[in-house]
């Protein structure tokens, strides 16, 4: 049924101070799309599967589809619009589009909040840990071989504020030379044949 | 014919043997995509951000039961619950004009169901629609949807297509004596019939191809506004193929005149071929803005999608393949029988037959194949194209035959393939399966998989890793797919309601800017790039000087839209053809403004100049503003430059290519890991090949979940059980490795670009890739075939089994087990 009565949040968007009386029930998510007209923020699932909706909430990235905007008062939010000023690319932005780590670009917001949350707090993961990491966000185009591409070329720049080189078709490591031998997929970091750039 | 096949390697890759008129081509090049800012930052526009003042929210009453007579529905609760505005049942749209949603492709013989947009006497499937709750929020019209009562008498119902053909299965359409809705046959029944009586082993297997559920990570919405003072409706909604939506929508169903009615599909979060259809939700809701007055919006909620949008798949396949004693096949027979659910989806008749029959030769010389295939209704969510749309289950049958050829005869499985490719100076290849072939070489694409892979290196390291108690198995797959279904005429003699050709309208400003308007649509596939790449190669300008505008009937002129991997060879081409028009026009007048003959200018680098004279020449902008002026133009010649073309293939397009997987089962689990994934394709020229293997990544992504995690699963009462993210098993990045890429060219000739098709290849190809791999695994079980998908469970039990039977190595059986 309907809960009649309305709760008063105040919190903190993107560096806005918002004030809002909603619904109880309202869940973060559809305050942020629906009330605020934040709608690069996006809905998936009604389960917390899928991740698309992937916010930092006191700088931690959270699901915001299983957070009540009431819950919410009083902290500080920031979406995929704050995340940098207009016009700026945040170096995983960057890495995304470099990387071509997204195609219908719906599952790209929540997947871009996870992976700075992410990075954070593994600034040296492997192709394996960050796999790990991006377990709570589904995306249906791409296999994840470019996103996690992606997330791997701020590891490495960050190692050497140099860009990772490009991995493309050819590009193979013969897999007797791997650690892992013959068994072993190319992880990407290893990579070391000399790539054209995009432009 | 022009076929060359290069192993892609270095600089090759990005190069056409025709490239003349640039230092660096645009075309053949990665290049970032334009459309990437907007995504990236969240300003991406998806139809559930579109927001408009005013707008009410319809929640729809579904069906708990999969077949069921309605006795009544009562709405008063719900009609007089807060915040509700109107409440409808399926009975008020028919009288309020809305009709059936039709089928878009007959058959001889077949029998339509009756697809209403709210069901009304009946229910069909679990999750059609009973009635719409209007509301002025989305909570207040979820809320009154809960106090809907329907009486519902419970009846029989059927999930299973082989269950619906028995005497005295439930029936599911409302009028028919059966289950069978159409039965197609293709090829020759005495010829294969004779082969398979004379051959020297024939293979038999019955092949489960499972059923899929696409799940597109934006869930289907659509919004609808409606103005009285111009009697127009304005529809957005999620679609790969705004103009057929517009077109089913305003001519068969709603009966609204196509110069009143606008149908924008802005961006779209992911297709896979679920948002080509017409779906009951999308009619509703621009039949309640109209008649209400009032924009309503409409957002699937997860469970919905997982209910009502279209599956995918679903076949049940006896198949036999007969070889001579050399290894070589000599005939294939194929009955499947194929799951429709409750109503015909729009295209839904053509998939198990024309884009599935059509396949059965593969990449092998077959001398006789015959295929036999029955749609069925039963009681579950209708089924239509997901990815690859037949091809894959074609694929899949073929190459799992090979493989279990190979094991019969003791025959490498890389070598029979080899054995029976068509060879290289064969083409054009007409298969006894109607389609005629009209490039191709297999060889190099598998032997450059083997090599990627160090082939001869793993047997030895799998024969090492048995004696160890490990259990690893590669698995190949040759595959072909048809892409740019076309043309137009056939299609249509084929029972097509549509004809395939894309249109476009290249239109150069006065300034030099270049928009395109096309009727191709994208949902993740990069065209706002690489449309862009084919207009700057072809007019020297800059990528960031065009916009490629789709996905909005308002705007473009017409078109068929994405799906069957078509816009590139179709969509694209059309562009080419308005591009060749522009040059042409545009030499004219630069000739005029050059004093020299027309045939005198060439085109280098976005610069029209007379031949033998660089220097004497005219810039794009320098001719687009002339043709605008209109002050000075040649004799008789219109102002303005622009010009629309609509492409109409004479064939489809024929990538091929050779996939392989290399898995491990664990011995005590049953859980298979992928460790690797090579895939060597040939999609004829690329335009860009960051979003080709981005399309590949994607497509093979999917059909290793086919393979090993997802399955739409139906109860004994047609229930669905996989209808959320946590039972049904789309895969997440810590299930699948980096996948290894290579390419070989070979231009196809149907179209000027010489390019193919890309977007369902890797769907198409890694089922039977994985699955083949999974059985070598297992070989030393004696475990020949398991359907898909090779969950842990299943794998286990099979090994349980063989180990019960101590058949831990050696001997051949075949343990098909349920789903």
């Amino acid at each position: 049924m309907a809960a009649t009565g309305r709760t008063r949040v105040s919190l903190t968007v993107n560096g806005v101070a918002r004030e809002h009386d909603v619904e109880p029930r309202l869940l973060l998510v559809h305050y942020l799309r629906d009330t605020l007209g934040l709608t690069g923020t996006h809905v998936g699932c009604d389960t917390s599967q899928c991740g698309a909706c992937t916010v930092h909430l006191d700088g931690r990235a959270v699901k915001s589809c299983t957070v009540l905007a009431a819950s919410a008062s009083g902290s500080t939010v920031t979406t995929i619009e704050g995340l940098r000023p207009h016009g700026q690319f945040h170096p995983l932005q960057e890495a995304f589009w470099q990387e071509h780590g997204l195609q219908c670009g719906f599952c790209t917001p929540g997947m871009i909040m996870t992976g700075v949350g992410f990075l954070r707090d593994n600034p040296t993961a492997t192709a394996e840990e960050i796999r790990e990491g991006l377990d709570g966000n589904l995306c249906r185009c791409t296999g994840y071989h470019n996103i996690v591409r992606a997330v791997q070329a701020v590891v490495f720049q960050m190692a050497h504020t140099t860009e990772m080189p490009a991995m493309e078709p050819g590009d193979v490591i013969p897999p007797e030379s791997l650690p892992g031998g013959i068994l072993s997929s190319p992880t990407g970091a290893e990579i070391k044949v000399p790539g054209s750039k995009p432009r | 014919m022009a076929t060359t096949t290069t192993p892609a390697t270095g600089d090759e890759r990005t190069t056409r043997a025709d490239a003349t008129d640039s230092v660096e081509r645009v075309l053949g090049a990665r290049m970032r995509r334009k459309e990437d800012p907007r995504f990236l930052t969240g300003r991406g526009i998806y139809t559930d951000d579109v927001q408009v003042a005013g707008t009410l929210h319809a929640t729809f009453v579904r069906s708990p039961h999969a077949h069921a007579r309605i006795r009544s529905i009562d709405l008063d609760a719900a009609r007089s619950h807060p915040g509700v505005v109107a409440v409808y049942t399926g009975k008020d749209l028919a009288d309020g004009g809305v009709n059936g949603i039709p089928v878009g492709w007959l058959l001889p013989g077949l029998k339509p169901s009756n697809h209403h947009a709210i069901a009304f006497e009946k229910v069909h499937y679990v999750g059609e629609a009973v009635a719409v709750i209007v509301g002025e929020s989305a909570s207040a019209a979820r809320d009154a949807a809960g106090l809907v009562t329907v009486d519902y008498e419970p009846l029989p119902a059927v999930a299973d297509a082989e269950q619906a053909l028995a005497a005295g299965a439930p029936i599911v359409r409302d009028d028919g004596s059966d289950n069978v809705c159409f039965r197609w046959q293709i090829g020759d029944a005495a010829a294969t019939d004779a082969a398979l009586a004379g051959a020297a082993i024939v293979v038999r297997q019955r092949l489960v191809n499972q059923r899929l559920i696409p799940v597109a990570i934006e869930p289907r919405a659509s919004l609808a506004t409606y103005t009285r003072a111009t009697d127009e409706l304005t529809l957005w909604v999620t679609s790969q193929n705004p103009h057929v939506h517009r077109l089913i929508m305003g001519a068969f169903v709603l009966g609204l005149p196509e110069h009143r009615f606008r149908v924008i599909s802005p961006d779209v979060g992911g297709g896979f071929g679920s948002k080509i259809f017409v779906y009951p939700e999308e009619v509703a809701v621009a039949w309640l803005a109209r008649t209400l007055e009032r924009p309503v919006k409409w957002t699937a909620e997860r469970n919905e999608s997982f209910m009502t949008d279209s599956h995918g798949r679903d076949h049940i396949s006896d198949a036999e393949m007969a070889f001579d004693a050399n290894g070589r096949i000599v005939g294939l027979r194929v009955r499947t029988v194929a799951n429709l659910g409750a109503h015909l989806s729009l295209f839904a008749p053509a998939i198990p037959t024309y884009l599935y029959g059509t396949l059965l030769s593969g990449q092998y010389r077959i001398p006789a194949i015959h295929a036999d295939v029955t749609g069925v209704f039963t009681h579950t969510t209708p089924v239509d194209a997901y990815r690859g749309a037949g091809r894959p289950e074609a694929c899949y049958l073929i190459e799992r035959m090979v493989d279990l050829g190979a094991r019969q005869l003791g025959v490498d499985p890389a070598d029979l393939r080899r054995r029976n490719f068509i060879p290289a100076d064969q083409f054009p290849y007409q298969t006894p399966v109607a389609l005629q072939y009209d490039s191709g070489n297999y060889e190099p694409a598998l032997d450059r998989a083997l090599a990627m892979l160090n082939y001869h290196g793993f047997r030895a390291e799998q024969q090492r890793l048995r004696t160890q108690g490990r259990y690893v198995g590669v698995g190949l797959s040759c595959y072909i797919e048809a892409c740019g279904l076309a043309p137009s005429q056939v299609v249509g003699q084929l029972g097509a309601q549509a004809g395939l050709y894309e249109s476009a309208n290249v239109r150069v400003h006065p300034t030099g800017k270049v928009s395109v308007y096309t009727g191709s649509h994208q949902q993740g596939q990069g065209h706002e790039t690489t449309f862009a790449q084919i207009v700057a190669d072809r007019l020297g300008t800059s990528i960031d000087d065009v916009e490629i505008v789709h996905g909005d009937t308002g705007r473009v002129q017409f078109g068929m839209g994405t799906y069957g991997s078509r816009s590139g060879s179709v969509g694209g081409t059309a562009i080419v053809k308005s591009l060749d028009k522009i040059v042409d026009k545009s030499k004219r007048i630069a000739a005029h403004m050059l004093e020299a003959a027309p045939e005198d200018i060439e085109l280098t680098s976005g610069r029209f100049h007379v031949r033998g004279s660089p220097d004497r020449s005219k810039g794009l902008a320098d001719v687009s503003l002339a043709a605008y002026l209109a002050h000075s133009m040649p004799a008789g010649m219109e102002p303005g430059l622009e010009a629309t073309s609509f492409f109409d293939p004479p064939n489809f397009t024929y990538p091929f290519g050779t996939h392989i997987a290399m898995v491990e089962v664990d011995a005590d689990t049953g859980q298979v890991t992928l460790l690797r994934y090579i895939a060597v394709d040939d999609v004829g020229n690329v335009i860009n090949p960051m979003i080709v293997d981005g399309q590949l990544h994607g497509g093979i992504a999917q059909g290793v979940a086919q393979a090993l995690w997802e399955s739409a699963e139906f109860d004994e009462n047609a229930q669905l059980l996989t209808a959320s993210l946590m039972n049904y098993g789309v895969p997440k990045a810590r299930q699948l490795p980096f996948f290894e890429l290579d390419r070989t060219v070979t231009p196809s000739p149907v179209n000027p670009l010489g390019i193919k098709g890309v977007g369902e290849a890797g769907a198409i190809a890694s089922p039977p890739a994985v699955v083949n791999a999974v059985m070598d695994a297992l070989s030393p079980f004696g475990i020949a075939h398991l359907d898909m998908p090779l969950t842990a469970p299943k794998v286990w039990r099979a090994m349980q089994a063989a180990r019960a039977n101590g058949n831990t190595s050696g001997g051949t059986t075949t343990a098909t087990t349920g789903r």
